[in-house]
Order: C-alpha cells, then sequence, then structure tokens
C-alpha cells in the first residue's frame, strides 16, 4: 500500500520529466531556428545614418545651400508601456492629444522611433537632453537638413528638401525610404534628387529591451550625395529679384550659345528653408492658398499674350516670305478700319509713313497689321513655331509646363468651330487675340534669334547640350531683325530707351500684353496690363538672352526693360576683369562693341 | 543531548542527495553570473552571483547543522515551529516591505527574507505531525479544525501578501500529504466535487480579488501573442529564450536575451531560460535528469523512512521541490501561467536557496536516521 502511493508519486514524477523533455525537444530542436531567428531581430537594430546631401553650386561656385543638422526628438516604442503622455506633452511643448495621435498611427513600425517633435532650436535641443532621464526611451535625432543660403533668392530653381508627401509613398523610386525622409521636393533639389542625394549608410546596433543603444556592432558610412553646379548665375539671379521689389512676374535669362539658363526667377517667391525645417501645416496652406500664388512658377506656368514682342515672329515671317520690301514704307494713321472695327495703333494719330526698321523701334501697330494681312494666319502660326512657341520648351523642373497657344486656321476650325477672321489675324500680329506664350518660351526664341538660329535644349546644369538643331532662317533675316532691336533700345524714338545700357550694347523689344476684361476710364492694378521685355546683348556677340514679364506691370518698356537691363549689367560688367564695377567701365561706353574686336568679350570667355 | 553525534552519522549521510543540490547550486551560481552579467559596454558589474555564492556556504552550513538535529525534534515542536510561521507571515502583512507590488519581505536590519520561503516548510513539518500524530481516526483529523488551521488561515495569509506561488504550494502540499496519509476516497470525493461546484462563483471572488498583474498574466497565459510587448512579453520572450538555444545551445556567456533585458526576472524566475538559451537541449535535458535523480531520491526517502512523520515529511518536501519545479519550468514553456516561484536550487535568492538547503537538510536527516530507533520521550 504505502510502496505503491509512492510508486504513483514517481510515475507522476517521471511523466512529468518526459513531458518536459518532448517540450524542450520541439522547443529547441524542431523550431531552435526560427527562435534563434527572432532572438536575433531582437537584439540587433539597423539605424541608418544620413548621408550629407551634395551642394548645390551656382556657375561661379558660389555655395547656394548648406547641409545643416536637422534635429527632432523621438522615441523608441519599447519604452511607450511606461510612459507618462501627458507629463511628455509638458515638456515638450505640445499638445498631448498630438502626441497620442503620433503614438497611436496604424502604420507605426515596431522597431522604428516616433518621431514627436521636429525641427529642434539648440535651446529646444538643450532642454529635451536635460530631462531626458524623466521620459526612458526619449532622445534626440540627427537628420540632414538643408540650409538655403539665400532665401527667397532662386527659390523657385534651387527648390527644397522637404518630406515626402503621402502620394509619393507609392512612388516606387521611393520605395525603401522611411516614411519621414526628406526628399528633394522642388526645383534642382527634386529633378537632381537621386544625385544629391547620397547613400545613406547602416549601423548595425546591439539594443536592449528598453531600445536603449548598447554598442555599435557593424556599420557602413555614408556615401555623400554629388554636388552639383547650376548654369545659374546667383548675381543675376539676386539683381533680378531686387529690380522687381513687390512686383509679381518672371524672368528667364539664357547663354545664347549653350541653351544653359543663366537666371530663373518666378516672383513672388517663398522661402525654401521654411520647408526644410519642416514646414507647419497651416504655413503650407496659407502658401498655397497665397492669392499672390507664390509656389507657381510664373517662368514656366503661366501663359499670357506676348503683346508688341511677337512682332519679332511677325516681322522674321514677313522678311522671310518677302512679303515686305525693307524699304517700302506704310502710312501709319493711327488705325486701320475693318468692317464696322478699327484696329488701332498705340501712339494716337499714328507714326506717319513707317518702313520696317523704325516700325520695329517704335513698335507700329499699323504696320504689322498690314504685314499680318499680306502673310495670313498660318505663315506667322509657322514661323513662332519654328521659333519653339506653343509647345514645351522641356526645361525640366518637375512641374507642369505650360504649352501656351499659336493660333491657326485649322486650330479655330478644330477648336472652336469657326472659321478664321482677318480681325483676329491683326490681334495675333502683333501678339494680341488668341496667342498665348510662356516667359520661357519667349526667352529661347531671344536666344536663338540673337545665337544666329541655333536651337539648343535648356539646361539648369553648366556646360549646357548639344544643339537640337537649326531655325531655318536666312542669315541676313536675322541680322536686319537684330540690328531692328538694337534700334528699339537704342536709337531715339526706341520703345525701350529705359533699356539702354552705358556698358553695353543691348537689343530687345518691349511688348505690352492687354488684360482681358479691361475697360476703358477703369482703373486699379488688377486691369493694368502686363509688361513684356525680351532682349539680348551684347548686339554683336550676344552672351545673354532673356524675357522678361511683369504682371500687371503696364508697359513694357517702363516696367520691365529696366529688370532686363540690371540683369544684363549683373552678368555681363562682372564679365570684364578689370572693369568690373568701375567707372571707367561707364565712361567708356559703348565698351562692347563692334569697335573693338580684339577684345575678349564675354560671349566668348569660359 | 540534542545534537547526537554518530558514528553511522557520517556512514549513513546521504551524499547522493547532498550532491545533487550542490551540483544544482552551481548550476545556478554560474548561470546568475552569465544572466546578470551587464552587456558589453557597460562597466557597472552587479555582484548577484558573488552574493549568491555567500549564500550557499551560508545554506550549507545550515543542512549541515540541521542534519545534525535528530528530527524528531521537529517532531517534539512542530507545532510551535507552524506557530512562529504563521506569526511570521501575519507580522510580513503589518510591518512588510514592498516590492513588484507585493508585501512579501521582512527587514531584518542589515538583510531582508521572505518569511512564506520558512512557512512552507514549517507547513509541511506540522501538518505532517499533526497527520502523523497519536489518534489514528482520519475521519475525525480531516475535521473542519484541521482545514482552518492548515488550508484556510494560512491561504489567506499568502493571498493577502499577495503570495500566488506559496498560496498554489500550500494548496498542493496539503492534497498530496492529505492523500499519502490515506485519508478515505469519499472525503477526497465529497471535497472535490463541493470544490468543482464553488469553482464558478470562488473564481468570480477570486479574479476580484487578484490585483491587475495577477490577471494579466492569467490574460497573457491564455494568449501570449495578444500584445507582444504588454502583457505577453514575459512568456514570448522566455520562449525565444529557450528556442534560441538549439541543440547545444550559444554557449556560456554567449546569450542575449539575459544580458540585454529582453527576458525579465531572468536570473530570479526565468533564470531557466538564460540556461536553456546558453546550453540548449542538452543542457536543458541534463539539468532536468538531475531533478529527476532528486525527486526520485526524495520518494525512496520517504519509502524507507523509519516512522510515519519522517515519511509524510519526506513526501512533503519532495513535493514542494516538484511543484516548484512543474511550476517555474511550465512558465518558462509558457504551459502555466506566470506565477512569481523560482526554480529551487538553482534562482538567484538567498532566503529561497537557504530554506531550500534547510528542506534539503531535512530529507538527509531523514534518510540518515532511518536505522535509529525512535523513542517518543
Amino acid at each position: 500500500m504505502r510502496l505503491n502511493k509512492i510508486q504513483f508519486g514517481s510515475y507522476i514524477i517521471v511523466a512529468v520529466f518526459l513531458f518536459f523533455c518532448f517540450k524542450l525537444w520541439q522547443l529547441q530542436v524542431i523550431d531552435g531556428d526560427k527562435y534563434r531567428a527572432l532572438s536575433e531581430n531582437n537584439r540587433l537594430r539597423i539605424v541608418k545614418t544620413p548621408a550629407p546631401r551634395g551642394i548645390i553650386f551656382d556657375r561661379n561656385g558660389t555655395a547656394l545651400v548648406k547641409d545643416i543638422p536637422f534635429f527632432s526628438v523621438s522615441i523608441s516604442q519599447e519604452s511607450l508601456k511606461r510612459l507618462d503622455t501627458y507629463a511628455l506633452a509638458k515638456f515638450l511643448g505640445i499638445p498631448e492629444n498630438e502626441i497620442a495621435e503620433k503614438l497611436n498611427r496604424k502604420d507605426n513600425s515596431p522597431f522604428i522611433p516616433i518621431k514627436l517633435k521636429e525641427g529642434l532650436s539648440f535651446q529646444e535641443i538643450a532642454h529635451v537632453e536635460a530631462g531626458k532621464s524623466d521620459f526612458p526611451g526619449l532622445f534626440v535625432e540627427t537628420d540632414v537638413g538643408r540650409e538655403y543660403l539665400l532665401g527667397k533668392i532662386g527659390a523657385h530653381v534651387i527648390g527644397y528638401l522637404g518630406k515626402m508627401m503621402p502620394a509619393q509613398f507609392e512612388n516606387p523610386a521611393f520605395r525603401n525610404f522611411p516614411p519621414d525622409a526628406m526628399i528633394g521636393q522642388w526645383g534642382v533639389e527634386e529633378v537632381f534628387d537621386e544625385q544629391l542625394r547620397g547613400k545613406p549608410g547602416e549601423q548595425i546596433i546591439e539594443v536592449d529591451a528598453l531600445g536603449r543603444e548598447l554598442r555599435l556592432i557593424q556599420q557602413r558610412p555614408p556615401v555623400r550625395g554629388k554636388d552639383i553646379t547650376l548654369s545659374i548665375d546667383i548675381d543675376i539671379q539676386k539683381a533680378v529679384e531686387d529690380e522687381f521689389k513687390d512686383k509679381a512676374g518672371a524672368l528667364v535669362a539664357i547663354k545664347p550659345d549653350t541653351g544653359e539658363i543663366l537666371a530663373l526667377a518666378s516672383l513672388p517667391s517663398f522661402d525654401p528653408n521654411v520647408f526644410a525645417r519642416g514646414i507647419q501645416y497651416r504655413d503650407w496652406v496659407s502658401l498655397l492658398d497665397d492669392n499672390k500664388k507664390p509656389m507657381l512658377n510664373r517662368a514656366l506656368q503661366s501663359q499670357y499674350p506676348p503683346g508688341s514682342t511677337f512682332k519679332i515672329i511677325t516681322g522674321t515671317a514677313a522678311l522671310e516670305e518677302g512679303v515686305i520690301d525693307l524699304d517700302k514704307k506704310i502710312n501709319c494713321s493711327g488705325g486701320i478700319g475693318y468692317g464696322k472695327w478699327t484696329f488701332h495703333c498705340w501712339k494716337k494719330g499714328g507714326h506717319g509713313p513707317i518702313a520696317f526698321h523704325r516700325a520695329i523701334v517704335e513698335s507700329c501697330d499699323v504696320y504689322f497689321y498690314e504685314l499680318g494681312r499680306k502673310l495670313g494666319i498660318d505663315k506667322i502660326n509657322k514661323y513662332a513655331t519654328v521659333f519653339g512657341l506653343g509647345k514645351e520648351t522641356g526645361l525640366n523642373l518637375m512641374i507642369k509646363e505650360r504649352k501656351g497657344l499659336i493660333p491657326s486656321t485649322e486650330w479655330k476650325r478644330h477648336e472652336k468651330k469657326q472659321p478664321w477672321y482677318l480681325g483676329e489675324t491683326y490681334n495675333a500680329a502683333i501678339g494680341q487675340g488668341y496667342v498665348l506664350v510662356t516667359p520661357v518660351q519667349m526667352a529661347r526664341m531671344m536666344a536663338t534669334l540673337s545665337n544666329g538660329g541655333t536651337i539648343y535644349p535648356l539646361s539648369l546644369v553648366k556646360g549646357g547640350s548639344k544643339p537640337a538643331g537649326r531655325v531655318d532662317i536666312k542669315p541676313e533675316t536675322i541680322q536686319t531683325m537684330k540690328e531692328a532691336l538694337a534700334g528699339v533700345v537704342n536709337e531715339p524714338g526706341g520703345t525701350a530707351h529705359a533699356a539702354q545700357s552705358q556698358a553695353v550694347v543691348i537689343g530687345g523689344k518691349t511688348g505690352t500684353a492687354q488684360v482681358i476684361g479691361k475697360q476703358h476710364g477703369v482703373s486699379g492694378e488688377k486691369y493694368m496690363d502686363h509688361a513684356w521685355f525680351v532682349a539680348f546683348a551684347p548686339v554683336d556677340k550676344p552672351a545673354i538672352a532673356l524675357s522678361v514679364f511683369v504682371e500687371h506691370g503696364g508697359h513694357g518698356g517702363s516696367a520691365a526693360a529696366p529688370i532686363a537691363k540690371r540683369a544684363i549689367e549683373a552678368y555681363l560688367i562682372k564679365k570684364q576683369p578689370g572693369k568690373a564695377g568701375s567707372q571707367n567701365a561707364h565712361s567708356n561706353a559703348p565698351g562692347i562693341s563692334a569697335s573693338q574686336p580684339d577684345e575678349k568679350t564675354p560671349g566668348v570667355e569660359e | 543531548m540534542i545534537i547526537k553525534i554518530d558514528r553511522r552519522l557520517g556512514k549513513n549521510f546521504d551524499w547522493i542527495t547532498f550532491g545533487l543540490i550542490i551540483c544544482l547550486s552551481l548550476i545556478g551560481v554560474i548561470t546568475i553570473y552569465s544572466a546578470t552579467r551587464p552587456p558589453a559596454g557597460i562597466n557597472a558589474q552587479p555582484d548577484f552571483y558573488s552574493k549568491q555564492i555567500i549564500w550557499l556556504v551560508i545554506s550549507i552550513a545550515a543542512l549541515f547543522v540541521v542534519v545534525f538535529f535528530d528530527y524528531k525534534w521537529l517532531f517534539r515542536y512542530a507545532y510551535q515551529l507552524y506557530a512562529i510561521g504563521l506569526f511570521l507571515l501575519i507580522v510580513v502583512l503589518l510591518a512588510g516591505k514592498s516590492g513588484m507590488g507585493a508585501k512579501r519581505w521582512l527587514s531584518l536590519g542589515v538583510f531582508s527574507f521572505q518569511p512564506s520561503e520558512f512557512f512552507r516548510i514549517l507547513f509541511v513539518i506540522g501538518f505532517s505531525a499533526f497527520l502523523s500524530g497519536g489518534c489514528h481516526d482520519f475521519r475525525e483529523k480531516m475535521s473542519a479544525r484541521s482545514v482552518v488551521l492548515f488550508a484556510l488561515l494560512p491561504l489567506a495569509l499568502l493571498v493577502k501578501q499577495p503570495d500566488l506561488g506559496t498560496a498554489i504550494l500550500m494548496v498542493a502540499l496539503f492534497i498530496v500529504l492529505s492523500v499519502s496519509r490515506g485519508v478515505s476516497k469519499k472525503i477526497i470525493s465529497v471535497a472535490l466535487i463541493i470544490g468543482l461546484v464553488s469553482v464558478p462563483f470562488l473564481g468570480h471572488i477570486v479574479w476580484e480579488g487578484l490585483k491587475d498583474y495577477q490577471k494579466n498574466r492569467l490574460v497573457a497565459f491564455m494568449d501570449p501573442d495578444v500584445d507582444p510587448s504588454g502583457i505577453g512579453y514575459h512568456i514570448n520572450q522566455s520562449k525565444i529564450s529557450i528556442g534560441s538555444g538549439g541543440i547545444f545551445g550559444k554557449g556560456y556567456l554567449k546569450g542575449t536575451q539575459g544580458p540585454l533585458r529582453f527576458l525579465p526576472e531572468k536570473h530570479t524566475d526565468f533564470i531557466f531560460a538564460v540556461y536553456a538559451e546558453e546550453t540548449g537541449f542538452a543542457g536543458s535535458f541534463f539539468l532536468l535528469c538531475i531533478y529527476l535523480c532528486l525527486f526520485l531520491r526524495g520518494l525512496d526517502t520517504a519509502y524507507l523512512a523509519k516512522d510515519e512523520f519522517g515519511r509524510l515529511t519526506a513526501v512533503g518536501i519532495t513535493a514542494m521541490f516538484f511543484v516548484y519545479f512543474c511550476v517555474n519550468i511550465g512558465m518558462t514553456l509558457s504551459l502555466m501561467p506566470v506565477v512569481g516561484i523560482p526554480l529551487p536550487f538553482v534562482s538567484y535568492g538567498g532566503t529561497a536557496l537557504l530554506s531550500n538547503f534547510i528542506a534539503a537538510g531535512i530529507l538527509i536527516n531523514i534518510r540518515t536516521r532511518r536505522f535509529e530507533l525512535f523513542y517518543p520521550s
């Protein structure tokens, strides 16, 4: 009896022993590999070390951006259990519900610390470092941030570095990026993001259960991103954006013999540093809602009637098609009748008898009505298209570029289901009516004309690219046109007298685009005409071609031409070693001219 | 003379049991060293293992002292000892120190100890003496008085602390000893039926009475994957530790779960997980074999005991080691809810080690004196 009970006890003991052995066999031998993998994951954490981003330089080697540390305060998820969110909210100075929202987000990955506050100032870092021992798992994280050294200057070209947008999560190019990655979001930062970005390094760190880092096991250093030297000359950019003052508008300057963009301004602009610091939602909304539209790149995304600058096209077409003799004078009586309407010349009372050269210099509308009538809209369309109007220039800023519009009889029939009327040709011949262009198109048209007809693809990187083709225009035509454009600036009675420079011979054409809906007798800025000016310089050996557009600026000669002059001088005077900025350069005017063929001109420099 | 030094004492001394528990204790010290070693790069050197060595020396000394006393003196003063045990439990409730949400420790100036560690031995002695005492009418013995004195009163005191582990042990020992003594099937059946009927009712009371962490542990046991970093954390991490050991383990001092603090209570309740991670299935199997030998040796001692008190005490002590072993290993293998029960002889803890050595000493005592005649004075 006694033995039986003890035997029974020993059976129980042996049974339990065997059962435990079986369970251990299962756990350690059969599932051993699975658990080993789990324990490795427990122990090691892979931390990405941000790669310094490539620096963006202007064409003269001036750094436009700087890498700065971007601090944020994060908390590791292992320590959330014991977290007093109320105290933490008070400590960080953010609302408790904001913290709770961040901590409870569904897509939080369990191994990635949660960012609670970004863009900390040094003062805030000191505050966090001093008090973080009260909150286990709280730490300051360092990322690569950007400082835009020139603020708003060139913001539309340089762009900004910003947080990935929800729409970009789906983009396969960013598949391996953490959800809070900073990527180039605008301008060059976006276009060349891949090149600038570099390759983040990796640190394998041993951590404990509270996520505290104990030891660095292995590391791969980050690879710094490649620098980029832009074709932009930041001095032009500065001068232009200063000269625009508080007006809205755009300027595009191109190096005619390479297609390099020397300056690209769109105003009003924005401060990219706001984005780089981690923009607040309300700031972003206010930027988007601003009725001055600072986020609109007016150089590529706005289209307007070109006004009288379009007379370059009409004139070139007329010369090429031989519809007018250079010396043939047309009488401008101040207007031309068409049915019950009268098409006026801008000059009340008219210019009297006027030939080609002076018609451009004085911008006689009646003369060009006549040319238009002789050409017909389809011939005008042909030459406008040859110069790249009415289609995208292809300048890649990763934004939707507007195409503009060059009408034709075909277009009218197709789009409006109506025949083309002569009155519409009159309007088109002077750049009004249906005709729409963007500032970048006009700049390229000017560049192509000034270099003698070679078309270059536009480029934001120094060095430019190979020619894409030639316009089929006789050299004499181009020469005649350039002389006329020089007259516009430099001859008495020229409409762009305000652009005349003591230092360099500039050629150009003014334009004033009527605002649709404008009525006589109504004033106010909203109804002021848009001002245009397209130019190139020096006339004999063009080194810069540009277009200026001033929204509601009024007359092209007074509002846009001075900006062009400032841009050209900013670029060319600097190029004259020993003469730069000196009084001598001014007294020597016109310093850069055909009379000094042996002098090293800016056009052939570099 | 209380101490009777006999030549046969040396000759009959149970070296096997002694060897087994020394073996377990050394495994314990070695594993504690590994479990509490600081992670690389941190200089602070915790002294858990050296403290454990000191306690081991004290415990061995205590074991020999216990062996020198003839265990008949335990029988003689059994009730007084049991009364002291109950008194200590009351004192700890009134003046105890809190730790981990429970009041279990009594501070005695320099060191603090857990009275419940000693109470379990005193309980075995007291209840064995009670069951083996002069009267052989078990129906009378199993009266309401005995139930109150040896079940409800200590249980109430332990749950109040709360010390769930020792309370479970008490219930198990109560049943094992009653069965060993031969309480009739009728009484056991009636007790079982009453018990089953009252489970839902009692269950509710017990659930309401549980502290939050105890409830969480039960919930986590039912489904460890509910929240891998929350309540189920202990269990999952323990399984990961043990499983990652594989067949031959990661090697001594190569385990990662413990030093990196993934494993909670790694040197006390979860020391087996640390050991199993470093030694693998081979080491775990070896450890289980040592325990198997210890338990079977204990039952053998009970079989050989010269009197009823010795027999019941040997069964009680063996059952005590066995229950602790089952609950602890079951817990680390997530076969049982997490209750704070250490692995006998291996887990860190001075009081537990001392009381286990004293218990083993009584076991050795019983075996050593199995040939002596027992003269009640």
